[in-house]
Parts: C-alpha cells; structure tokens; sequence
C-alpha cells in the first residue's frame, strides 16, 4: 500500500503501525511529534494506531529558530 | 539595586535576555551561547523531520532547565499558527508559544489581525501565548484582551541587525500595556539591546545577531550584560538632557575667583 509520508509517497509492503513507521522512517523517535490525516496522534497510542492506503502522516520535530 | 524578576504567566525569570536558536554553525555555538547570555527562555521552529539525513536534534544541545518557548514559524495564517502550536504541545516540550504568523515573504512583517485570531484560540486553549507583532497599540490591547502572556513588537526587519526602527511605537506599548514588553527581531548589537531596556522594555529576544557573529557566545554575553545595563539604567531613571552645556566641575576659578567669559 501507499501512504504519504512528508508530502512524499511511500510504498509499504506490509501491514504497519506508526510505531513501526517512526522507527523505519527517523533516525530516532525522541521527540518526533505525528499527525495523521490531520489529527495529532501522541505517542501512547503509536503502536495500536494501523497506517491504511492513501493515509497521508506528518513527521515533525524540532528545529533551531528565532 | 535589586531588581525584581520578569514574570510571565506566573513563572519568574531572573534573565531579560531570550535567545533564538535558528542561524548557528554548529549546535556546540549554540549550547555556549546559552550559557554564556544565561538565557532561561529560548525558541525553537517545528519542521517536517527530513527522512533522507540523520540530524541532531536540538533539544538535545539546550540545558534542562532552559524553558523551551515554540514558535509558529511557517504559519501564513491563524489556523496554520494554531496547527503548529498544538503540533508542539503534543511533544510534552510545554505549551508556551512564540506566535508568528507571516504572509509576506520580502518583508518578513508579522500579520497582526491573524496573529491575535490565534492568540485567542490559543490562550483559550491554556497555552501560554507570546504574540509577536508590528508594534500597533490596538493589536497590543487586543491582545491582552485575547489573552496573551506577553507583547513582543519587532524592533526592524527579522534578521536585519538594523536596531530600533519602531522605538517610538514601542515606547507607547511600553507606557500603554500591562503585559511584559519583550523587544524581539532586529535587534543586532548590545547598544541596541541596552537602549531598549533603558526605554523600560521587560526583555529582549535575539537570535541573527548572535548566531552570525564571528564568536557567538562572546556576543551572548554581551548582550547579557548590555541589557543587564540597561534595565539598571530604567531602574534609576536617566538625568535631563540639556542643549548647552553644564560643567560637571565647580565653575570659580582654580586660582582665581572669577569664571571664565567669552
């Protein structure tokens, strides 16, 4: 299936949650905030959460800035 | 004389000096300069994690007890501000907010009218909201209404060193509003950080001009201790200025009794 990942699409060969995601996709899950289709998703619930096709998930975290 | 802390949504900080954390060479510069200004508050940018490169993430380069002010950088618009804000909140980082919303990208000036939309949500919402803005004494007071911590009103241009541009703007927040006033963007020297404070400004936030110096935290620390000055200056009042002058001497003469004429 297809999900889109920081704008850009991702083919995932297996079924994942976004705890699988987070460690697949950033170098560390310390401070790696998500939002899928919209809505924030904390990271207690990461690993009941199920990507289906077509989700599109935002991967954030902090940066410097003024 | 001792001075009283700055206060902000009931937390009290013994420095008047933010710092920005965007700009610097390297995350060591960084952590140096924190130390060095001895800055309690210092902001940071949320951005999308680039997938292709490992980086290190800030928050691993500013001290613990540092409190950790996010600003909405990137937001065009309330609802942007009010996603990134929420966005932050969800990290357990705190929920104090720098908003900045900004929809112009050759001036870089705050959009007021948006950035009061999202103050509102925001402080409704138990964030604790620092609203940065052109400095306008109708934003400025309905800001307090919506709820705002503080009011930071640019001194120039983001990023453009330039000093105090708006000072007489500033100056009616400073005498009109009863929020602190913390001077944030453009400030680029130490005199410039000194002279707001004289004016009576809280505080003042500085991000380009340390993290492009050639030594940032030597310029860190002074900035520290100009803004230290200048608080101590506002604390006493200055003297009356005079267009002639006043001799700071006796005026009889050394030897003489008479005093000296033209």
């Amino acid at each position: 299936m297809n999900i889109i990942i920081n704008g850009k699409s991702q083919q995932l060969t297996s079924k994942k949650n976004l705890s699988d995601i987070v460690d697949t996709f950033c170098k560390q899950s310390k401070h790696v905030i998500t939002e899928l289709n919209g809505t924030i998703v904390p990271s207690d619930q990461w690993a009941q959460t199920n990507l289906q096709d077509g989700d599109a998930l935002e991967l954030v975290t902090f940066v410097g800035g003024g | 004389m001792t001075d009283t802390p700055l206060v902000i949504a009931g937390k009290s900080f013994t420095s008047r000096f933010l710092l920005g954390t965007g700009k610097f060479k390297n995350k060591k510069d960084l952590s140096d300069s924190i130390i060095a200004g001895g800055s309690q508050i210092v902001t940071v940018a949320l951005r999308r994690i680039d997938l292709e490169r490992h980086e290190e993430n800030i928050l691993e380069f500013i001290p613990p007890h540092v409190t950790l002010l996010t600003n909405t950088s990137g937001a065009r618009n309330a609802q942007e501000a009010v996603r990134i804000a929420r966005l932050a909140k969800a990290s357990g980082c705190g929920n104090w907010v720098k908003i900045e919303v900004i929809n112009d990208s050759k001036y870089l000036l705050p959009d007021n009218h948006e950035t009061i939309k999202a103050t509102e949500i925001l402080s409704a919402e138990g964030f604790v909201v620092l609203p940065y803005i052109s400095p306008d004494l109708y934003a400025a007071r309905a800001l307090v209404k919506a709820g705002a911590a503080t009011v930071m009103p640019l001194g120039s241009f983001i990023g453009s060193n330039q000093g105090l541009k708006t000072k007489e703007f500033i100056q009616v927040l400073i005498n009109e509003i009863d929020l602190p006033i913390i001077v944030d963007a453009g400030i680029g020297a130490p005199s410039q950080a000194a002279e707001a404070m004289e004016m009576g400004a809280d505080a003042v936030l500085a991000n380009t001009a340390i993290a492009t110096a050639p030594n940032p935290a030597v310029l860190a620390r002074a900035f520290a201790l100009a803004i230290e000055a200048g608080r101590l200056a506002y604390l006493s009042g200055l003297p009356a200025r005079h267009c002639v002058a006043k001799a700071s001497s006796p005026l009889t003469g050394f030897l003489y009794d008479d005093t000296p004429t033209n």
